[in-house]
């Protein structure tokens, strides 16, 4: 017997993967636009979704419009529109109608401003926590599902959804603009928004490229968004050059035998020569504008780190000197300690280190640099426990296969 | 929208009267209100009396309990609070920002329930 199949079925997978492709294309884009106009997060994408569901059915029926992502964007405030239309006891949604009745008019996609710079400040606000500004920006911005971002935080799928919804709430409830602040609130900000995206980037760099959604690149994609919203920018600039970089030696940091290498043991040939490059013109592009801040040096670190002759150590120490200025934290003079022993000079090196003791004691990389600065001075037997230590708080297999491999260099010595 | 900005600190770390300091946090106040007054959106602020002067008061059982003290016995207390109408947040964290309490104690900013009577 032959299968029939249904007229029109062709159509219908047509429209289902158009609308597939519109919304991971411009999903974004829709809800920053919406949310904007709305201020509210939760509503803006509600009515994106069903504005989505409607699109399945109508564009089946009667042909894909000519732009659906204008097509999306106006049948979504219509459905936001008829929504508030119940609930205008709420003076602030009042208002939120009144300026969507406005903009009722199908525009076109060029029309359709990009408000994700706006979106992304919303979320990165920090009137939320900090986990919570990544893991929003994730979801409205990269359009991750709630389950993607709950694995790569190694978070309850539940926990993670709740986290995100009050969040939301908290953005429309307590006010929280989408906007672009201005220059008073524009470094505080801002620095606010890169170290966000930072840690998406370094969340995914310890997970390993093998997860759904690879969180380097879905930071990688924000950063490189940010720095296309606001062109010209240092420590936007310095921020992606850094990113670039360090993303640059990523199939580098394991060796064959599955230990963490640090730069100057990886496999230079591993490393991706683009990303390196162009990571090294952004830096140097960034650099000229003369406006230095903390991303820029951390980039100028990990490019020293990856010069050619191998790590440039007296400049490291010198740019580790200077993140202090911006950064006066343990964690800052420990590396720049770290780099004053390989640049020459163990023995003050060990002892900045050891003056961290206190403020540091339950970080391993604490124990991992007085281990291995105690080796350089000499000190075998200090250095052995000190490695046992770092050894027993490793973060990773990796991590403590390459310590144990330091430990093992020890006694041949 | 509305906000409540309200003043916690420590009155120990508050400077004493007849100080040049407490001379200092005074002319800051009187900055911020003419500030916020100035730019159109001050509702309403007081000051409150120290809380050894506070009575607590509930209702259980039918029966009213009053007692002497604040709600909580915490280090830092409420000593004060504005009202002002802003556009987001963002511009009520400017105006917290210009309360001197700000630099030694703690201003927390909160959204009034906002209904609309003719809704």
């Amino acid at each position: 017997m032959r299968v029939v199949t249904a007229p029109g079925a062709g159509a219908a997978i047509a429209v289902s993967r158009e609308l597939d492709r519109v919304m991971r294309a411009d999903r974004g884009r829709l809800v920053a636009v919406l949310a904007a106009g709305l201020r509210d997060l939760a509503l803006a994408e509600e009515v994106l979704q069903e504005a989505a569901v409607s699109a399945l059915s109508h564009w089946g029926r009667s042909g894909l419009p000519s732009s659906p992502t204008g097509w999306l964007l106006q049948v979504a405030r219509r459905k936001a529109i008829d929504r508030l239309r119940g609930q205008t006891r709420d003076a602030r949604k009042a208002q939120a109608l009144a300026h969507l009745a406005g903009e009722e008019a199908a525009p076109d996609p060029q029309d359709i401003p990009d408000d994700r710079l706006r979106l992304i400040f919303a979320c990165c606000h920090p009137a939320l926590e900090p986990k919570s500004r990544v893991a929003l920006t994730l979801r409205t911005v990269c359009g991750l599902t709630t389950v993607d971002i709950a694995r790569a935080f190694l978070d309850a799928e539940p926990t993670m959804a709740q986290r995100i919804s009050r969040a939301k709430a908290k953005i429309a409830a307590a006010g929280i603009p989408f906007a672009v602040p201005g220059p008073e609130l524009w470094p505080e900000r801002l620095d606010g928004v890169l170290t966000a995206v930072y840690l998406i980037f370094t969340t995914g760099y310890v997970a390993g490229p093998d997860e759904p959604r690879d969180l380097c690149r879905e930071a990688e994609f924000l950063m490189r968004l940010i720095d296309g919203l606001r062109p010209e920018e240092a420590e936007i600039e310095g921020a992606l050059a850094m990113m670039l970089l360090t993303a640059a030696r990523r199939a580098a940091r394991i060796g064959p035998d599955g230990a963490s290498l640090p730069p100057a043991d990886q496999d230079r040939s591993l490393w991706d020569a683009a990303r390196l490059e162009e990571g090294r013109a952004i830096l140097a592009r960034a650099v000229a504008r003369r406006a230095p801040g903390p991303f820029q040096i951390k980039a100028a670190i990990a490019d020293c780190q990856m010069a050619d002759s191998g790590p440039d150590w007296p400049q490291i120490a010198a740019l580790y000197g200077a993140l202090w200025r911006f950064e006066p934290t343990p964690v800052v003079h420990l590396n720049g300690a770290v780099a004053v022993a390989h640049a020459g000079d163990p023995a003050r090196g060990l002892a900045m280190v050891e003056g961290l003791a206190g403020a540091l004691a339950d970080y391993q990389p604490w124990h991992a640099a007085q281990a291995a600065l105690l080796a350089m001075t000499g000190d075998r037997t200090g250095a052995a426990s000190a490695y046992a230590t770092a050894i027993a708080l490793a973060p990773t297999p990796a991590e403590a296969l390459f310590l144990k491999r330091r430990l093992a260099a020890l006694a041949l010595v | 929208m509305q906000y409540m900005l309200l003043i916690y600190n420590d009155p120990a770390l508050e400077p004493a009267y007849g100080t040049p300091e407490f001379n200092a946090m005074m002319g800051g106040f009187f900055a911020a209100n003419e500030r916020m007054k100035a730019d159109g959106v001050l509702r309403g602020g007081e000051g409150l009396q120290g809380v050894e002067t506070a009575t607590s008061l509930r209702i259980r059982g039918g029966k009213a309990e009053t007692m002497d003290g604040p709600f909580a016995e915490t280090r830092e207390t409420l000593g004060g609070y504005y009202v002002i109408d802003v556009p987001d947040l963002d511009a009520a964290l400017t105006y917290a920002a210009l309360i001197p309490s700000a630099t030694f104690g703690t201003v927390e900013v909160r959204p009034l329930m906002d209904y609309n009577p003719a809704g």
